[in-house]
């Protein structure tokens, strides 16, 4: 049974889009700390450290979670992704990323590692989702450059993509 | 923000965590989802000298159906709730309630149990519980006791639950046959705390609403044999009745006018969802 007083310092193993990964940390040290200062990953935005804004969303063992609202002792054993997971072997954009480049989905970029890593494990879920529950789902960000729009279109136009793609012959 | 220092235990059974609880009693904080705690506990309005981590205890996460009520375990998510191929038939309200708890990104960790055992004014799932009249199942290390949902209710996160007990399920009461259920709510954003939300069960001669974001917790009224020309005074007086305040999300009018009209409209969905 894992204890720990509130300044041990405890070894985490994790597995890091798809590599093994670890780090130390204290129980208080939120995930999103955790990742941005122990482990590197600038990629992890720090917003609002409530829950509410969305920039800090990632993949925990496949579904979306709020990294500010995590501890890191939490994720020993779970298997995390971020947006760099989404890249292909050479590094180049996969569908999603490609398609909010060319819909200006972004600008200054901060709320877009979350929307990102929310929007996969939303398709991932529902492979052919509606306008309506792509808003649903972006409600839980905040993004204050874009006002969505473009994210609507680049997701409804992966969507049609992605099932053209998987359409099987007849 | 961060929060404070605290003592972390994730224990593997039941037993180990009850036994935890009965050391550290009021020091101690119980983690599921986080997803109300974690907030709270990053704006230092909770500093926990202790975490009690339940997510290792697996025989805490399920659904069980039963033939009067829905049991779900302390650490099943409302995402896994929401996606239970038999809720909508099962239970009619949850299944239109639930897509408004939080939002798709916290469903998926915030759990159901948790939400009633903050009991949040403003949240659905302790609504959902009062108008279903629900209970809530406390154990601690001198044994098991159920608590109805009127006295586990208390206040503005205030609930009978005391330090040694920990939430281990909920019973949400199946659906009635012949009852229409209808829920709605009012939020700033859709899935944020709603300034004011209702739900209604409807029979061919009772009424029952309840309303939460208003008044101090959520607050149930029943109706029998009310004539349809009688509703708007019934709901009026309702609306009086739970003393609204003003505070930054809206004026008390406003919250009075909510339960008139969307206690009204949740009211007459309700009653044509019957059957």
């Amino acid at each position: 049974m894992p204890q720990l007083n509130s300044d041990g310092r405890t070894l985490i193993n994790f597995i890091l889009n798809g590599k093994p990964a670890s780090g130390y940390a204290e129980p208080r040290m939120l995930l999103t700390d955790f990742l941005r200062q122990v482990v590197g990953l600038s990629e992890i935005h720090v917003g609002c450290e409530h829950g509410i804004c969305g920039a800090c969303t990632i993949k925990i063992d496949g579904e979306p979670a709020r990294s500010c609202l995590t501890f890191a002792i939490q994720i020993e054993g779970r298997r995390i992704d971020t947006v760099q997971s989404l890249l292909g072997p050479k590094g180049e954009l996969n569908d999603l990323q490609a398609a909010f480049r060319k819909h200006h989905s972004l600008q200054c970029g901060y709320c877009t590692t979350g929307i990102l890593m929310s929007t996969t494990a939303f398709l991932e879920k529902n492979a052919n989702p509606n306008e309506e529950e792509i808003r649903d789902m972006l409600s839980g960000h905040i993004c204050r450059c874009t006002g969505y729009v473009g994210m609507v279109r680049a997701i409804k136009e992966v969507v049609k993509n992605r099932n053209a793609k998987n359409k099987v012959p007849a | 923000m961060k929060p404070c220092k605290f003592e972390y235990h994730r224990p593997s059974t039941l037993e180990e965590a009850l036994e935890i609880l009965a050391r550290h009693s009021e020091d101690a904080r119980i983690l599921a989802g986080g997803q109300s705690l974690v907030p709270m506990m990053n704006f230092r309005l909770v500093q926990p000298k202790m975490l009690l981590d339940i997510n290792g205890i697996k025989s805490l996460s399920y659904i069980r159906s039963e033939r009067d009520y829905i049991e779900v375990g302390a650490t099943t998510t409302q995402a896994q709730l929401l996606d239970w191929p038999q809720l909508a038939a099962t239970s009619p309200l949850l299944a239109k309630a639930l897509p408004h708890v939080g939002h798709f990104q916290t469903r998926s960790r915030g759990t159901v149990c948790g939400s009633v055992a903050h009991s949040d004014p403003s949240s659905e799932l302790p609504l959902c519980l009062a108008v279903l009249g629900g209970s809530v199942i406390l154990r601690s290390k001198s044994g098991t006791r159920e608590v109805g949902v009127a006295d586990f209710q208390l206040g503005l996160l205030l609930t009978a639950r005391r330090y040694d007990e920990m939430v281990t399920a909920v019973r949400f009461p199946v659906r009635q046959p012949g009852a229409g259920y209808a829920f709605d709510e009012m939020a700033e954003r859709k899935g944020d705390l709603a300034v004011c939300a209702v739900a209604a069960k409807v029979t061919d001669r009772a009424i029952r609403l309840g309303v939460s974001g208003v008044a101090e917790k959520a607050t149930v009224r029943d109706w029998n044999d009310l004539p349809d020309s009688g509703l708007d005074d019934a709901l009026n007086q309702f609306a009086w009745d739970l003393e609204a305040s003003d505070d930054i999300h809206g004026t008390a009018i406003y919250r009075r006018q909510l339960v008139r009209r969307l206690g009204r409209r949740v009211i007459l969905e309700a009653r044509q969802c019957r059957n």
